[in-house]
């Protein structure tokens, strides 16, 4: 009987337990009641990321979501952002393309070109000193997210009339509320969920990373490649890109005058800063994806790989505002033989991630 | 009667020790320590709008100006009268320039007392470990395996007036010197200590760290830049001199105390 009593406890106290349990579920997933969350959602950071480099950036007021990077990634592939409904944020930052652009100036929805070349998103959390665009001239994702609604060369629109498409639609109200827990949508909310959606694109897969986990080996050119890049007389181009096999962002974030104009038609972080020793800086982008970021430079100059390094090999010119770091500017370059400008290439093209541009999650929806 | 015996031998013993840690900690209270690095020509304070503007004449005669100046010191060591030593066990990378890190606040106190003080420009052996600080790796501050790994001391950055009038470059990098010899790389530490002298820790103690940047080219090897200029990481003899020149590079300013 005692044997009894204590099954009949047991199951009354585990039936209250699953009760109590259920009625907190329930309360958390509905975001019409009180105490609504979204799902929290953890970025994938690559195993070897989490070894060698620190912490992505994640604002305290935009915490990674799972309905709130549902959300952003249908923005970002929504031309509904536009002033005439035709323009996606993707229309300028294409997968395949490593979310940049192979033209050289993205048109905008009237048919005017940008004079930059669009940048490849990924990897943007790591962005520590968190300085975007090619002239670092705002200061967080989010902030970035909003420029090119109201860019009259980009989507020419005003927030105002984004807002109110946005929230006529059938499916955003409740997308927003999914994410944010209300259905009243703001540009501070569009631009936080599209941010979030950003910060999941992460590419770390390069044949360099599979190499550095031990996976593959590099090939004979590659690995020359690499002694190029680290090789002061040579290449040099770790100051500016990281320093291998810690640093796997290839940037240092940083801004330079890397030796492209005598004269500046772009005055770059300068004109961000109005301090003209910043007169023709620009942001130094990562060597990730160079196979599909096509063209390079801010402006897009160079249609190829090999005209990037006949620049820095033969191509540098002075200006004022030129970094140290073009230290042979006055030999044109740091001449580079026919050889180890191959291998260079070899090597740079080992940095690109073709499991990023292919990842289903980054696909248009 | 043995256990109480025992139980006022013990409650004495704990009261004795309450009582040293009380008198201890009267007597010499633990103290939070600022350092403050800021940096000179010959005694004329470098601020942000000199980078890249104000020319420098060194000791070669060499006109210069500076365009970056980041560097890396560790191990603060407080040092007392009987020679015993508190390490702040860690590193502060100054960034000149932006004016980042030009404040250093350890977490460690150190006792109110008189000290020696000294650190480490760079890290030693036993710290400069390759790959080992992810925000110092961040900081693009790594050096190659192939020139010998571990991390920057220092990136001091800028152009002079060469031998033939012209406008050059110059990348004064300090790391620890690497020969490449046919055996491989041979490695040299060529991190230093710096003494600053007695400093007393009286309350929360603030410590100005000066840097004259013209030691760098003067003493004991007076700098040509027309010669050394660039390419300096892979030079092992030019970081054997650089470390050298850095040796008288830094002395104390400053004391003061804050409220805390």
């Amino acid at each position: 009987m005692i044997y009894f009593k204590k099954i009949q406890t047991i199951f009354l106290v585990t039936a209250c337990c699953l009760f109590i349990a259920s009625c907190s579920s329930d309360k958390g997933s509905n975001p019409e009641e009180e105490g609504y969350e979204p799902t929290p959602l953890d970025l994938k950071v690559p195993v070897l990321f989490q070894q060698t480099i620190s912490s992505p950036v994640i604002p305290e007021d935009n915490p990674q979501t799972v309905e709130g990077v549902a959300l952003g990634k249908k923005l970002f592939f929504d031309p509904i952002l536009s002033g005439d409904n035709t323009l996606a944020c993707a229309g300028c930052h294409a997968p395949e393309e490593a979310f940049s652009d192979s033209r050289q100036f993205s048109p905008g929805i009237d048919g005017i070109e940008g004079r930059r070349n669009s940048m490849p998103l990924f990897n943007l959390a790591w962005n520590y000193k968190e300085n975007f665009f090619w002239d670092g001239r705002v200061n967080s994702i989010e902030k970035q997210a909003l420029e090119p609604v109201i860019d009259p060369v980009e989507m020419h629109n005003t927030w105002p009339n984004a807002i109110s498409n946005i929230q006529s639609t059938s499916a955003y109200p409740e997308l927003f509320s999914k994410a944010f827990g209300t259905t009243t949508i703001d540009s501070t909310l569009v631009s936080k969920a599209i941010a979030q959606f950003v910060r999941t694109l992460i590419s770390g897969n390069s044949r360099y990373d599979q190499f550095l986990r031990g996976e593959i080996e590099l090939t004979e050119a590659e690995q020359n490649g690499l002694e190029v890049y680290v090789d002061e007389e040579r290449g040099d181009c770790f100051h500016c890109h990281g320093t291998p096999p810690n640093d796997l962002l290839w940037t240092d974030n940083d801004f330079h005058n890397n030796g492209l104009d005598e004269i500046f038609d772009d005055l770059g972080r300068g004109a961000a800063t109005g301090d003209p020793r910043e007169f023709g800086l620009f942001k130094t982008p990562s060597l990730r994806n160079l196979a599909y970021t096509a063209p390079y430079m801010h402006d897009g100059r160079f249609e190829t790989l090999e005209e990037v390094i006949d620049h820095y090999s033969e191509g540098l010119v002075y200006s004022e505002t030129i970094d140290p770091l073009m230290k042979a500017v006055g030999d044109g370059g740091v001449q580079l033989t026919k050889q180890d400008k191959q291998d260079l290439k070899a090597f740079l093209l080992s940095l690109s991630d073709e499991s990023f541009i292919n990842n289903p999650d980054f696909q248009k929806p | 009667m043995k256990k109480n015996v025992l139980l006022l031998f013990a409650v004495t013993l704990t009261l004795f020790a309450c009582k040293d840690v009380d008198e201890e900690e009267v007597v010499n209270p633990n103290r939070n320590v600022t350092f403050n690095f800021t940096q000179n020509w010959e005694s004329e304070e470098i601020t942000n709008p000199d980078y890249q503007t104000t020319e420098y004449t060194n000791a070669n005669g060499e006109v210069l100006t500076i365009s970056r100046l980041r560097y890396l010191i560790s191990d603060i060591t407080f040092t007392d009268e009987e020679g015993d030593s508190t390490v702040i066990k860690g590193y502060n990378l100054v960034n000149a320039r932006e004016g980042t890190n030009l404040q250093y606040k350890p977490s460690k106190k150190i006792p109110e007392g008189t000290y020696d003080l000294s650190f480490t420009f760079g890290f030693d052996e036993e710290d400069n470990i390759d790959g080992a600080y992810e925000d110092l790796t961040a900081a693009s501050w790594g050096v190659p395996e192939q020139l010998g790994g571990g991390y920057h001391f220092m990136q001091m950055e800028g152009t002079f007036i060469d031998s033939n009038d012209s406008q050059a470059p110059y990348l004064y990098h300090t790391i620890r010197a690497a020969d490449m010899t046919e055996e491989g790389l041979l490695l040299e530490d060529t991190s230093f200590e710096i003494s600053l002298g007695t400093v007393t820790v009286k309350e929360d103690a603030s410590f100005e760290i000066k840097m004259d940047v013209s030691e760098w080219y003067k003493n004991p090897n007076r700098w040509d830049l027309n010669v050394l200029n660039t390419n300096l990481m892979m030079n092992f003899e030019a970081q054997k001199m650089m470390s050298e020149n850095g040796k008288t590079v830094f002395s104390l300013g400053e004391e003061t105390t804050v409220e805390e």
